[in-house]
């Protein structure tokens, strides 16, 4: 079977230690069933990417995995915790160990780009020093590639710029796990690319286990250790990228024409 | 479908008593996050720069047109009646007791309500509130405390502080037409005004406050619909806090009123 760069890398380093596993998640907005009887694992070190028409249910899903969205039914464990039946400070305690990169970035207007990254370090590390938090702070920029823009305003910044900047406030915590929701979507093909491999540079670096939600086929092949595709609420399909461009089924075949 | 009338009849009331109880339930929450650690200090004191100190420049200038208004307004009916010794007395006990008061928080309602509201409004739709929660971050306690908190003092300060340059335009005013001397006019203020005058006003503008922080927030907080949905949050939270601004100070009216400090 042909590999992509994604698949090869990950065959070396694969373990099979499931770092979140999602059994029987139902979610529903009023009369509109999201997820139904949502099963899925993610496994350490792998990038999972969640395929899926807008609308199935792909956002929902990193969301309850966070805490952000809390499903009607079902259980959600993350790195051996029952997410849905923590307190509030096990909640911020294992969300930092969560990386979430929202797909309109989320940096906060009025803080620069230093005070965006110093905002999560300032709630989970307390005990580190001024000069710590500096060296953080320039480590994580240095990763992007943007140390230059510490101090500037995130309207100064293009929007793969800001992209970067948003994916150095989710590593500065140094996650385990980090949920990219649409990390391509709104950008040019070239800067995809780029956001595409920093991804995989990330994985191999902090060796993290990701979902990735994306519509863009370039960023599935280059990124996807394993596919998933949601489809009415539940994992129709799973596979590598090179499974599933075989298959023969018509609505996974839709995605790849 | 006489059903269907009736729903229909209803469906504003319902409306509004949701909304009343959802303000309810909204400042409940800050009451409950106040007293628990760990309170977001510098931001509180961010809060307080922008709700007072950038607010102070339009705050004072009204206070001093409507001071001066007040007074060269009142005059020719004083006069009419030979009480024009009185106009001193007469205007101080009118801005210190309602005019400046109202007026300062109506200003505030504009200008912080609407602010407030669009920030935290933007802030839900470009998921600035989200990115919060998942650093570790109580989003309420570090954006709705603050707010209404620094709200809630920042605008009886500058009451205050309108109140004084009020009484100064109050001077100018009725030195336009007339001549009264500088101690003479602060004389007859001070002998005027009394703690019954001051205190049930100063007390009513931390309510008026409060509302205006927790609407602005409240509305800005639920923003939905994306950037239309920021207007519109920016704008109900003027309307909405304005209004709430004039049913406080019937309720307060009343109160001192029945508690003989009139």
């Amino acid at each position: 079977m042909e590999k992509t760069e994604a698949t090869s890398k990950f065959s070396n380093t694969f373990q099979k230690d499931s770092v979140i596993q999602i059994r029987n998640v139902y979610k529903s907005f009023g009369e509109n069933e999201v997820l139904k009887n949502l099963n899925f694992d993610l496994y350490s070190g792998e990038n999972v990417v969640v395929l899926g028409k807008s609308g199935s249910g792909k956002s929902v899903l990193i969301k309850c995995i966070i805490g952000l969205i809390t499903p009607d039914e079902g259980t959600i464990n993350v790195l051996g915790h029952d997410i849905l039946n923590l307190e509030d400070s096990e909640m911020d305690t294992m969300r930092a160990k969560i990386g979430f990169l929202f797909q309109s970035n989320a940096l906060y207007d009025s803080m620069t780009v230093r005070e965006n990254l110093i905002f999560p370090l300032r709630r989970h590390k307390t005990e580190i020093t001024k000069e710590e938090v500096n060296e953080l702070v320039m480590e994580a920029l240095t990763n992007v590639g943007l140390a230059e823009t510490i101090n500037m305003m995130p309207i100064e910044l293009s929007g793969g710029m800001r992209k970067r900047i948003a994916l150095a406030r989710t590593l500065i915590l140094k996650p385990e796990i980090i949920l990219y929701d649409e990390p391509t979507t709104g950008l040019d093909p070239i800067t995809g690319k780029e956001i595409s491999h920093l991804m995989l540079e990330i994985q191999d670096k902090y060796n993290t286990s990701s979902i990735i939600i994306s519509h863009d086929i370039n960023c599935v092949k280059i990124v996807a250790n394993r596919i998933v595709m949601l489809i009415d609420g539940t994992c129709y399909a799973e596979g590598t990228y090179n499974e599933l461009i075989k298959s023969s089924d018509k609505k996974v075949k839709q995605f790849f024409e | 479908m006489k059903k269907l009338q009736e729903r229909k009849f209803y469906k504003p009331l319902v409306d509004l008593l949701t909304q009343v109880g959802e303000i309810a339930s909204f400042a409940w929450r800050f009451f409950k996050l106040i007293f628990k650690r760990k309170f977001e200090f510098s931001e509180f004191l961010r809060q307080c720069y922008y709700i007072g100190y950038k607010s102070l420049g339009l705050v004072g200038i009204t206070a001093l047109i409507i001071g001066l208004v007040i007074t060269i307004q009142s005059r020719p009916t004083l006069v009419e009646f030979g009480a024009e010794a009185w106009l001193p007395k007469m205007v101080s006990v009118s801005l210190i007791r309602e005019i400046v008061p109202v007026i300062t928080a109506l200003i505030c309602a504009g200008k912080i309500g609407s602010s407030i509201g669009a920030e935290l409004g933007s802030m839900k739709v470009t998921e600035q509130i989200d990115a919060m929660e998942v650093s570790g971050t109580n989003p309420f306690k570090y954006l709705v405390v603050t707010r209404v908190l620094a709200a809630t003092l920042m605008i009886p300060i500058l009451t205050v502080l309108a109140d004084t340059i009020s009484l100064y335009g109050a001077y100018l005013g009725t030195n336009i037409r007339g001549v009264v001397s500088w101690n003479l006019f602060w004389n007859q203020v001070f002998d005027t005004l009394v703690y019954a005058d001051i205190v049930p006003s100063l007390i009513k503008t931390y309510f008026f406050g409060f509302a205006i922080g927790v609407i602005g927030c409240y509305k800005g907080y639920n923003s939905e619909k994306g950037t239309e949905g920021v207007g519109l949050s920016a704008n109900s939270a003027v309307v909405l806090s304005s209004l709430l601004v004039f049913i406080l100070d019937l309720i307060a009216v009343q109160i001192t009123d029945l508690l003989g400090y009139t």
